[in-house]
């Protein structure tokens, strides 16, 4: 207990002190998983909204197929994308195993299915209210994808939200891909992992504290924007 | 030569200097183009989910300048026939022909605004701002018509308000000014004034007005008989689908047809 109590108390000391290697892997998670959720968002959001639109010959196959890979294990798509970019995989001359750039990659196959499937949910449940009034207006397919992302911005903030959280906190793929290699591809869950399997719990857990404030500052950002946009009528 | 928007072409509509409450309007000058009217409903009969019949052989023309509208009780498929002349829905059998030959065309020269209009999450000017922008009308046109539009509805003073945040009687004439900025030929309201109170009811009646003298066709559904009186030229009297009557409003509110009409007119339910 007391050394828990003195862990956390040394951890909050680096915290505080604005340690150098616990800035240096924050800002290097954050930057990650910032990277994967925007270019996970590029694609997820208009393909959601396209999927919640359109009615074709499979329409429901994919659905299924797409709420399923929400579930995706990290470690399966770790070892896809190690396998991919690995020297002997079609894109090992590139050279992207054990970067950041090989982890935003396994970040954002991860994260693209959830903020496709919430979009698809959100837009849907959209549709039925907007419908009928955009296709009055003369409303195209295209001008109804745009318009309903933007009329479901701030609900769909939440579909980025769930997106960011299993990215910052995802350890399996990272580690995979990432290698956990000082100063060039440690991340937060990553660290965490490593230092307390060392048995050194001051800086994972100064981590953990970082971590878990990150997500419920950003929580608590996107649940107030909420609130007042609904309040303004926006 | 089919009937025209423009207001100098049209008899009915010598220029849009409508008065409301003293105030005047400003002059709307609208681009002369092919007009679609007559429309012709021929046997349109539609048939909902589980084999229901809710219209069947409704058979009206519908001609330049008038105020058209549709009363029947709850039910009789007011709101179905609207949907079904604005296209939003496919009749089962019969045929709804605009004189337009482009459908396109058509589609874009006729508004409708449906009973609980859907207003989007921005400001009033710039709901009025995508109806244009829908049409790829340009920039200095779109700004000139939301002008108008929020003036004949008087709406300059909540103009960058979000329109969602507005009253109901004011978000109602956000989307009549809405659906009227897009200089629409004919309009179709559903029941444009359920649900507001007597004074908000009249400055919607009061913009309908000012649309019709600026020479836009109207066909509205209302159960408010006294305003179907106020506002009507021409009733179409629907039940159970099916059209009854069709008739100047002064002789069907005199003297109607039919059993189902005047025992709609005394306030009894409908049951034929």
């Amino acid at each position: 207990m007391n050394d828990v109590s003195q862990s956390f108390w040394l951890a909050l000391q680096l915290i505080l002190s604005l340690d150098t290697d616990l800035r240096e892997i924050v800002l290097r998670s954050l930057g990650i998983s910032c990277a994967a959720v925007f270019l996970a968002a590029c694609f997820a959001l208009p393909a959601g909204a396209a999927l919640a639109v359109s009615r074709f010959p499979g329409h429901r196959i994919l659905v299924v197929f797409l709420n399923a890979l929400m579930g995706l294990p990290p470690v399966v798509v770790g070892l896809v994308v190690y396998l991919l970019l690995s020297r002997a995989g079609p894109f090992g001359n590139w050279g992207l195993l054990f970067t950041p750039t090989a982890m935003v990659i396994a970040q954002t196959i991860l994260v693209t299915p959830i903020i496709c499937a919430l979009t698809r949910q959100s837009v849907e449940d959209l549709l039925v209210e907007y419908s009928e009034q955009l296709r009055s207006l003369g409303a195209g397919r295209l001008s109804m994808v745009l318009t309903l992302l933007w009329e479901g911005r701030f609900s769909l903030l939440t579909a980025i939200l769930a997106g960011f959280g299993r990215a910052v906190a995802e350890v399996g793929a990272v580690l995979i891909v990432g290698g956990n290699i000082a100063h060039h591809t440690r991340v937060m869950t990553t660290t965490i992992a490593l230092e307390t399997a060392r048995g050194d719990l001051r800086l994972a857990l100064a981590l953990g504290i970082v971590l878990i404030s990150v997500v419920l500052a950003i929580n608590a950002g996107v649940h107030i924007s909420r609130e007042y946009a609904q309040r303004a009528g926006l | 030569m089919p009937v025209c928007i423009s207001a100098v072409n049209m008899p009915s509509a010598p220029a849009f200097e409508a008065p409301l409450d003293g105030r005047t309007m400003g002059t709307v000058t609208l681009t002369a183009h092919p007009g679609i009217l007559p429309l012709a409903v021929e046997q349109l009969g539609l048939d909902l989910p589980g084999h229901i019949r809710a219209l069947h052989d409704v058979t009206f023309t519908l001609t330049s300048g008038d105020l058209t509208v549709v009363l029947g009780p709850n039910g009789a498929g007011k709101t179905l026939l609207l949907k079904v002349c604005h296209g939003l829905l496919q009749p089962t059998r019969g045929s709804v022909r605009w004189s337009g030959n482009d459908s396109y065309g058509t589609q874009r020269r006729q508004a409708m605004v449906l009973q609980r209009p859907v207003l989007l999450r921005r400001s009033v000017w710039e709901n009025m701002d995508y109806a244009l922008r829908l049409q790829a009308v340009d920039t200095l046109e779109r700004t000139q018509r939301i002008e108008k539009a929020l003036s004949l509805a008087r709406l300059e003073l909540v103009a960058h308000r979000p329109a969602r945040a507005l009253s109901g009687g004011e978000q109602q004439r956000v989307a009549l000014a809405r659906a009227w900025v897009t200089q629409p030929e004919v309009l179709f309201l559903d029941e444009p004034s359920t649900h507001l109170d007597p004074e908000a009811a009249r400055a919607v009646e009061e913009i309908i007005a000012s649309i019709r003298s600026a020479g836009t066709t109207i066909v509205m559904t209302t159960h408010d008989l006294s305003q179907a009186r106020r506002l009507a030229d021409r009733i179409l009297f629907l039940n159970r689908g099916q059209l009854l009557e069709q008739q100047s409003a002064m002789s069907f509110f005199r003297e109607p047809d039919t059993e189902a009409a005047r025992a709609f007119l005394r306030g009894e339910l409908v049951i034929y």
